[in-house]
């Protein structure tokens, strides 16, 4: 017998599979991760006795030399009830410790089983429980990492959810449009606001519209050539375009950068590019006098 | 060169279009909590967005670190990427000088926006670009 196999593990997950699968459970009632508020026992036995099936099989066909290696072909099963599990339990609130928690509890009955049977052979016991802690303990990381991967995904949806809150197209006065333009400009949102933008145009019959920036921080190069381009666009559509809310710092900023506007109109409030554009349609806006203040 | 004496702040990987914002929030971040006056940060921002995309558009992607310098205070970035490397880097400066259908201003204009710019590249062996501002 080699000394680095698991053989004596394997041997009591096929024996003992049952035994262990209670203590397991039993260790995180007692570790108080059991979280019967969330999951019913039965959900719990499912979810303990898959994972345990799955870490069984693995080990069966897994290579037991160097590292753990949880993405070789042989832990696929393990790897895909591992993700299951760790998504059923994030989506009911259980925390990322926790869940590290639920898969390490499983140490303490086979260290257990172990010691009781090698106990006449120190050296396999030493061999084969820091062998198997090291492959509980790469089980329980990728726990952890499944847990950041759904984060990520969740900030991405809300990422591309916000994105499509930022781009509305209000229409401000008969054949006036205005896009208020916040946060970063880059060349998806960009792609969108040019979208958004020519459809409103067609849609409202527009003949001004304004690009307000008050809220874009940074303007570089690129963005500047979104808007440029944007601009180039509004005019092949037959409408004139209005940027507006440039800082004197971006003003200052895109001259150094040797930006170059051309023949765009452009106004340093929204306020003044309202007033051009009721201009522009044939209105103008004039304070009443029996209200005006002086 | 960003010697020594600079202490590092923080690093932000980069790899795609989202790293660019975070890269200029973060560089934004620290400017305002050492006290930059606005037209200062705006210009160093901006300064800083043009370099970090050239290396997630051209360079393949990179990293981007700041370093602060004290007495006289002063913020330093380098940006680091692993592409195939500027083969004229005189050229490349220049205005109008674009291999994509872009401005072509942006090194150039990001250059005249700091206090010191220092670019060094080799054909296939990516491209690092440091730049200061005294603050």
């Amino acid at each position: 017998m080699s000394i680095t196999s698991l053989e004596e593990v394997l041997k009591i997950l096929r024996e003992d599979f049952d035994d262990i699968l209670q203590q397991w459970l039993e260790t995180q009632r007692e570790e108080g991760i059991r979280r019967p508020d969330l999951f019913s026992d039965s959900e719990s036995y499912r979810q303990a006795k898959n994972l345990l099936t799955a870490f069984a099989s693995g080990m069966t066909s897994a290579s037991q030399e160097g590292r753990p290696n949880l993405d070789d072909p042989s832990w696929a099963d393990l790897r895909a009830v591992l993700e299951e599990i760790t998504h059923e339990r994030v989506e009911r609130g259980v925390s990322a410790g926790e869940m590290a928690t639920f898969v390490l509890a499983l140490k303490t009955p086979l260290f257990m089983r172990l010691r009781n049977n090698l106990k006449d052979s120190p050296d396999a016991l030493v061999s084969e429980i820091s062998r198997l802690s090291r492959m509980i303990d790469a089980f329980a990381m990728r726990t952890n990492e499944v847990f950041i991967e759904e984060r990520e995904q969740i900030i991405q949806r809300q990422r591309d959810e916000m994105m499509e809150l930022s781009t509305p197209v209000v229409q401000l006065w008969e054949r006036i449009l205005t896009i208020p333009l916040i946060g970063t400009l880059d060349s998806v949102r960009a792609q969108e606001v040019m979208e958004n933008l020519l459809n409103s145009i067609v849609e409202h019959r527009a003949e001004v519209v304004i690009v307000d920036i008050t809220g874009v921080r940074v303007v570089d190069t690129q963005v500047a050539q979104h808007l440029l381009r944007t601009a180039a666009a509004v005019r092949l559509m037959g409408a004139e375009s209005i940027i507006s809310g440039i800082s004197p710092k971006i003003a200052q900023t895109m001259v150094e950068l040797g930006v170059d506007v051309g023949e765009i109109t452009t106004r340093p409030t929204i306020r003044a590019a309202l007033a051009l554009a009721m201009n522009r349609v044939g209105f103008e806006i004039r304070a009443n006098k029996e209200s005006a203040r002086d | 060169m960003i010697g020594a004496d600079a202490c590092p702040v923080l690093t932000v990987p980069l790899r795609d279009e989202r790293d660019i914002a975070a890269a200029r929030s973060a560089v934004s971040r620290e400017l305002d909590k050492r006290g930059a006056r606005a037209l200062r940060k705006v210009r160093f921002v901006t300064a800083v967005s043009e370099i970090v995309r050239n290396a997630v558009d051209h360079g393949g992607g990179g990293e981007m670190s700041v370093f602060v310098k004290e007495r006289p205070l002063e913020i330093w970035v380098r940006c680091t990427d692993t592409g195939p490397g500027i083969a004229d880097i005189d050229e490349a400066l220049q205005d109008g000088f674009s291999t994509a259908r872009s401005m072509g201003k942006g090194l150039g204009g990001a250059k005249r926006l700091v206090d010191s710019f220092e670019i060094t590249s080799r054909v296939g062996g990516g491209t690092t670009v440091e730049i200061s501002a005294a603050l």
